[in-house]
């Protein structure tokens, strides 16, 4: 504790001022962290590449999604006829297959993300932070929604809109804040009986400044590990619709689609199988590195 | 004091039961080794009560921790400890294991969590005894019941199917030393057993431990901040501070003549001084009257609630610039008045603040009132949100109350209040966890003050800090009373620091006040048999060193 004197307070009133705005927020400060933890950075920059090469590359490409090659069915990776992953059983080429399949794949894990962080984070704190009557309704509401069977529901959805990619994507972000919602819930109910809650409370702060300052925050730590469970949990999960017929249709494709099709080829075609498996194992490695990572930046303690 | 404890303390020919010598701790960090032990020495004699002392952080219980090899892995112990001629620290893990709860055992501070909540107390007392006694389930089961008869458990034929929870704070503890005492060790490690506890409930800890330790002829490592314990209690002391002995000797010696600064410190640090009485005529600032509070326990479809009456119908006046203090153990009911006062909590009655009745007004007409009746809690770790620096807890209440000003009269405000407070101010981009206890309350009295309240709850301010820190903080929250004429009520369990602070005092037990008055009457003539028990708890030879 220092003991100022008072011909220097006023020097050092703008320079406490200056640091200050300097590390002022949160998110400022996790960002320098998240710039010194490299596996983190490795994965973020590797997710980045994927992405844009996921999302351009199909335009740069000589193939197309459907566009067959009659000189060469199932052939092994080449330059030959510009096939670097290789052709499947209908000659079409693997690698712009891949990238397609790509966005089905990253969109559906981006939706379910989203939805779940939004939703269920802001759902689970409310319900949680409320409690009573409130938390009574709303967490009926969510064991109702679990105890709808899934599969049921997506195909009353076919039945009734059509067939539709968008459909999964709200069918499975209808799913996916569920368990998010529940996970908030409980830590918002032993975070809210902390002081510093009530302090809040006494300083006149709004309900909605208290649960979006005081109580999200603190309970990002589980929130980002179970989001790095979400997403692979919901790539394998569209690929067993695909797979059922009830999720995207020939000739568009997904990774789960391609893989389930090259693992049927995996003794006369294996790289049917490598290739897309590759990409989702890389990808769902680096979320897990970028989600430990962002866990640690975004918590004070660790710097 | 037993007469071979002293023999034995002064005079060298009785082995000593442990000699420490030279004990070294070091953690290993990713930043480089912390030496938390520092080159320890202390021998303790059988029958002896030693006493360790040291503000928190001193090494203390890392002493006596590294003493049973009940340290984490990351430490790094060097050194010597001898028991009875065998070196402690070099043991393996099983003679280790032997020499636990049969030879040393240990108790510990929280009596809430140190026992498991899943089992029944005879059974965890007995698993101590079956584990290093070669004797069948019923005589252990006998023994139990002897033991918890012994610490002073009532009915201990049907204590024993208990569960913890079913127990008060000072039973749980009694367990504890049942558990320590089961096999009859040589030396008892008693690591803060009464901090947790209410005073009342310590006296009576304490006076238990002595007569055990007289009647077993053990010694006792007892560990503790507090000096006025030491004194009632310790033959010997040795004195911690930032992991090295700083001074030891006999309680005698060392309290009529200590020979370092930091131990007349330590001695010192009694909040002194008292609160001058507030003009009759002064105005009442806040009025409560008939406050009750209740809490539904039980709820049942079709009868009435079950309800559990935490405050029952309490009045009270505050005047301005007074402080009123609340005194009570735990469970009378005081956190929840001053909660009820505030409108954090709902409660029958009516509480009156400078002429306007709190509880007409809406969410929104009280939030202007909130800024001029603040509070501060007991509890420094948890009362500031972790993830928000310093300068966002301290301006939250400027953003609320003062949405006008721009970013850069927040931070003059916010600047000034931390010098107030005695805080560098280029502290305000740091994270609440860098702090020590006794700097986080001085944010929690910023947060406070930058909003210029007229009003402050303090609910134990000071409770969970070192004494030397409470002395600063106390004679803080007078210097800016008296800047801003602040009234204060003040709720703690701690009589000095009441008796230091407060004009005027109420004494609560089971949500009822049963006595008040000025300090002077409280203090110097209580009227009620619990006012007394209270302050005789409180002051156990205190007297001479306040005087002093």
């Amino acid at each position: 504790m220092s003991t100022h004197t008072t011909p220097s307070a006023g020097t050092d009133v703008s320079a406490a001022s200056d640091e200050f705005q300097a590390g002022d927020s949160l998110a400022v400060e996790a960002w320098r962290r998240l710039r010194q933890n490299k596996a983190a950075m490795t994965s973020l920059v590797l997710l980045i590449v994927l992405t844009i090469a996921c999302v351009c590359g199909p335009w740069l490409l000589p193939w197309g999604l459907d566009e067959v090659d009659w000189n060469s069915f199932m052939t092994a990776p080449s330059s030959e006829g510009a096939h670097y992953f290789g052709t499947d059983a209908n000659g079409r080429d693997l690698l712009a297959r891949t990238l397609y399949g790509g966005r089905i794949s990253l969109s559906v894990a981006l939706v379910a993300t989203i939805v779940s962080l939004v939703i269920g984070v802001l759902y689970g704190a409310v319900a949680g932070y409320f409690g009573g009557r409130i938390d009574n309704l709303m967490m009926r509401f969510v064991d109702i929604m679990f105890s709808l069977p899934f599969m049921f529901m997506v195909i009353l959805l076919m039945v009734v809109f059509g067939r539709n990619i968008l459909l999964i994507y709200a069918a499975i972000g209808a799913v996916e804040w569920l368990d998010m919602a529940r996970i908030v819930r409980g830590q918002v109910l032993s975070l809210k009986r902390k002081e510093y809650v009530e302090a809040a409370k006494a300083l006149g702060v709004k309900d909605s400044k208290i649960v979006t300052r005081h109580l999200i925050p603190n309970a990002i730590g589980p929130v980002i590990v179970y989001v790095t469970l979400t997403v692979p949990k919901v790539i394998l999960l569209e690929s067993f619709l695909s797979f059922l017929g009830l999720g995207v249709q020939e000739p568009l494709t997904s990774w789960g689609v391609l893989i389930s099709e090259g693992q049927q080829m995996m003794e006369s075609a294996p790289w049917m199988l490598i290739f897309p498996s590759v990409f989702l194992a890389v990808t769902l490695f680096c979320l897990n590195f970028l989600g430990d990572g962002l866990r640690d930046a975004l918590d004070p303690k660790t710097r | 004091m037993t007469t071979p404890s002293h023999v034995s303390s002064t005079s060298s020919h009785a082995a000593p039961l442990l000699e420490v010598n030279g004990v070294n701790v070091d953690f290993s960090l990713p930043k480089g080794d912390v030496r938390a032990v520092d080159d320890i020495h202390f021998t303790i004699a059988k029958g002896e009560i030693m006493a360790l002392v040291g503000e928190s952080g001193s090494g203390k219980s890392v002493s006596s921790n590294a003493l049973l090899q009940l340290l984490p892995e990351l430490a790094k112990v060097s050194g010597e400890a001898l028991f009875e001629g065998r070196n402690l620290l070099s043991m393996s893990a099983s003679e280790m294991r032997r020499i636990r709860g049969n030879d040393i055992s240990m108790i510990f501070q929280e009596p809430m969590t140190s026992l498991n909540p899943m089992q029944r107390i005879g059974k965890q007392v007995a698993e101590v005894i079956l584990k290093h006694r070669k004797i069948s389930k019923r005589e252990a089961k006998k023994r139990v019941v002897t033991l918890l008869e012994q610490v002073g458990i009532p009915e201990p034929e049907r204590r024993i199917k208990s569960y913890p929870y079913e127990l008060s704070g000072g039973q749980r503890q009694r367990v504890m030393i049942a558990m320590a005492l089961a096999c009859e060790p040589k030396l008892l490690i008693a690591d803060e057993p009464t901090t947790a506890l209410d005073v009342t409930v310590q006296a009576q800890i304490l006076a238990l431990l002595k007569e055990l330790q007289q009647k077993m002829g053990m010694s006792i490592l007892f560990i503790t901040h507090d000096l006025n314990l030491v004194k009632r209690f310790a033959d010997s002391v040795c004195v911690m501070r930032n992991g090295k002995g700083i001074e030891a000797g006999s309680v005698a010696d060392v309290f009529t003549a200590p020979k370092e600064e930091y131990t007349r410190m330590l001695l010192a640090s009694t909040p002194k001084g008292r609160k001058a009485q507030v003009a009759d005529d002064s105005p009442v600032l806040l009025e409560a009257d008939n406050i009750k509070v209740s809490f539904t326990t039980k709820k049942h479809w079709f009868r009435a609630d079950e309800k559990f009456d935490a405050v029952r119908g309490i009045s009270l006046d505050v005047k301005r610039g007074q402080t009123i203090g609340i005194v009570g153990e735990s469970g009378s009911g005081k956190s929840t008045l001053g909660r009820a006062l505030l409108q954090l909590l709902e409660s029958e009655g009516r509480t009156v603040f400078d002429g306007t009745d709190l509880a007409r007004l809406s969410t929104s007409e009280m939030r202007p009132v909130r800024s001029r009746m603040q509070v501060i809690f007991q509890d420094p770790y948890g009362s500031l949100s972790p993830r928000l620096n310093v300068g966002e807890i301290v301006s939250e209440g400027l953003k609320v109350h003062h949405p006008e000003l721009n970013r850069k009269e927040r931070q003059r405000r916010v600047v000034e209040v931390l010098e107030e407070v005695a805080l560098d101010p280029r502290m305000a981009s740091r994270y609440p966890h860098e702090f020590s206890g006794g700097q986080r309350q001085r944010i929690a009295i910023a947060r406070a003050l930058v909003l210029k309240p007229e009003f402050l709850l303090l609910d134990e301010p000071t409770s969970a800090l070192d004494r030397s820190v409470q002395v600063r903080v106390v004679e803080l929250l007078r210097s800016v009373q008296r800047k801003y004429d602040l009234t204060y009520v003040f709720i703690s369990h701690d009589l000095t620091v009441v008796r230091a602070l407060a004009d005027h005092v109420l004494v609560m037990k089971q949500g009822a006040v049963i006595e008040q008055g000025t300090t002077e009457q409280i203090f110097s003539a209580p009227k009620e048999p619990y006012t007394r028990a209270l302050i005789d708890a409180a002051f156990l030879n205190l007297e001479e060193v306040d005087v002093a």
